[in-house]
């Protein structure tokens, strides 16, 4: 069996990838100063020129990108080449305000490809395997990137995309699907569906599948595990960066390498910016070392996360990092979807309700949920219970446009949510999704 | 003509109600009338009082109350009074948002309370075809 899909890179020496990265750097630093002049005015602000990164170890010189720079770069402010030779669009979640719109040259999209490539054969993949990729298809980067993934490994795609969970199994069980990619929570939920039809785990041919977009715990592996009868295995990325297959979990199951022949990550001090060295915990970012449309310099993720060196048993020698272990901001990933409480604050003033309002995350039966409880105003109250059922619904439908994702509203008497004299407190996760 | 109703939001948890009614209880207010529609999360409790304002004043600004006009017909204590009323109500194609009855004592009658987005016309409607409608002011007496 194929163990590696670009074996020389894959287990290259320290120094080969050092050397690599060395190269790149310093190519995409002068390609980032000279076409995109946001990120030439951050430099020149800092006073770096491109000449003073003469290697990896001057990265930390450079600026820092945040989600809030891309904000205001949309739509075409980072990109870094002529629109004529992009191929491709990618994009966050849904979400006007916070939307991250993504360009790949064809160069972008193969090097993307090649990442979930490699995530794909480190699950045990190869061109004889069935790989049923129920990812959503479309701007989000899950089901584009495993399926062109699984093009590369030369496998048999299945291009399901998300949801319609009776038509999965069917495919899963006629075409004998052996590798699975989707959401963890997704994962989960068709293992429960094929358990509910009467299947035991040994009825599918299923053998790994390869599952993230949002936080999983490793209680959640093993019921995944158990419940399809396979090696559950994670996968890293995000839009910004080019989507998943930036790290990849291989047969040790224990932390991610990261692809740093394209992708060099930092740890630093969420509130200082500083560099942290290796095994402290922090705020990952990351540098595409060699995209050409949209080559993000030390993108700051928000995630937080420990990168470890050690050497592996599967044989890679890139740098591995933990399951992210929480957020420095205050985003949440509901059923694998990008949210800010911001957002949602957003929609309630548009629809005329009152900033007061609490938001509940849980997880049931592997699913995410989110309620939102909301303050109703004098003039808002119907003594009509069918009045406020068409508010809370026409509510609920206002934040699925803006979140992508449908919350279930709960109108409350005004003043019943307490009010803070600090920092409010408007969000109760009760998930455990951090080990 | 029409009667004034008092409505007021509460949430769907133990004690709620109980806690609403306590801030009008400890006046001389009769509660004539009652009626709970809710959901899940929420009910939605209706009232006639014998004195809506001073109620509604003492529930204050920590409950959230709101005043609706709807009509309260006299019904005939026999079979099929109900009926003759919602018959009409179709007839005209009005349409019911919810309805609930009581009884007084003091004006030896039932009533039926209907909640209907014409007040007026509906009024106007049951008052010729010869049904009787209360006021405000027999209610409250």
């Amino acid at each position: 069996m194929q163990r590696y899909y670009q074996p020389d890179i894959e287990t290259a020496s320290r120094e080969e990838i050092v050397k690599i990265q060395n190269e790149k750097i310093v190519k995409q630093v002068r390609h980032v100063y000279d076409n995109v002049e946001y990120y030439r005015n951050l430099m020149d602000k800092k006073g770096v020129k491109p000449e003073d990164i003469k290697g990896i170890e001057d990265i930390h010189k450079l600026p820092f990108l945040k989600k809030d720079d891309l904000r205001e770069c949309y739509p075409y402010g980072l990109l870094a080449t002529d629109l004529k030779n992009c191929v491709r669009i990618q994009s966050t979640s849904g979400t006007t305000g916070k939307r991250v719109v993504a360009f790949y040259t064809q160069h972008d999209v193969d090097l993307w490809e090649e990442c979930c490539a490699r995530a794909i054969v480190a699950a045990g993949g190869s061109d004889e395997d069935v790989v049923q990729v129920a990812y959503g298809y479309g701007l989000f980067t899950g089901g584009a990137g495993l399926h062109g993934g699984a093009h590369k490994v030369g496998a048999m795609t299945l291009p399901m995309s998300s949801g319609n969970t009776e038509r999965q199994i069917q495919f899963m069980m006629d075409l004998q699907s052996t590798i699975l990619c989707c959401t963890p929570s997704y994962a989960a939920f068709i293992a429960e569906s094929l358990k509910d039809r009467g299947y035991k785990p040994e009825d599918n041919k299923l053998k790994a599948g390869i599952f993230g977009a949002e936080p999983w715990t490793e209680e959640m592996r093993q019921a995944i595990e158990e419940g399809l009868g396979i090696k559950a295995y994670d996968i890293y990325g995000l839009t910004e960066t080019s989507g998943p297959g930036v790290a990849f979990e291989c047969s040790e199951q224990k932390g991610m390498h990261i692809n740093e022949d394209h992708f060099y990550a930092e740890i630093i001090d969420p509130d200082t910016g500083e560099v942290l060295p290796e095994g402290e915990k922090g705020e990952l970012v990351f540098t595409a070392l060699d995209k050409e449309a949209f080559p993000l310099l030390r993108y700051r993720t928000r995630d937080i996360c420990i990168l470890t060196r050690g050497k592996c048993s599967c044989g890679r020698t890139h740098v591995k990092m933990c399951k992210p272990m929480g957020r420095s901001d205050d985003m949440l990933i509901i059923r694998g979807v990008n949210v800010f409480p911001s957002q949602i604050e957003t929609v309630l003033l548009n629809e005329g309700y009152t900033p007061n309002y609490m938001i509940y995350v849980d997880r049931k039966n592997n699913t995410d949920t989110l309620d939102i409880d909301v303050e109703l105003s004098v003039d808002q109250f119907s003594d009509n219970i069918a009045d406020l059922q068409e508010r809370e619904k026409k509510l609920a439908a206002a934040m699925r446009t803006m979140l992508g994702i449908g919350p279930k509203i709960h109108l409350v008497p005004p003043k019943t949510i307490q009010r803070s004299e600090g920092k409010a407190v408007r969000v109760v996760d009760n998930r455990k999704l951090h080990d | 003509m029409a009667v004034r109703q008092l409505s007021i939001f509460i949430e769907n948890k133990k004690g709620r109600l109980s806690e609403a009614i306590k801030s009008i209880s400890e006046s001389d207010i009769n509660i004539r009338a009652l009626s709970i529609g809710d959901s899940a999360d929420y009910g939605i409790v209706r009232m006639i009082v014998s004195d809506l304002d001073k109620a509604r004043n003492l529930l204050g600004e920590n409950i959230l109350s709101k005043i609706t006009s709807v009509v309260a017909v006299k019904m005939d204590d026999k079979g099929g009074a109900l009926y003759k009323i919602l018959r009409t109500l179709e007839e005209a194609e009005i349409n019911l948002h919810y309805t609930y009855a009581f009884t007084s004592s003091k004006q030896f009658g039932a009533y039926v309370v209907l909640r209907v987005d014409d007040v007026e016309a509906t009024e106007k409607l049951l008052s010729g075809k010869g049904f009787e409608l209360a006021t405000d002011e027999e209610i409250s007496e």
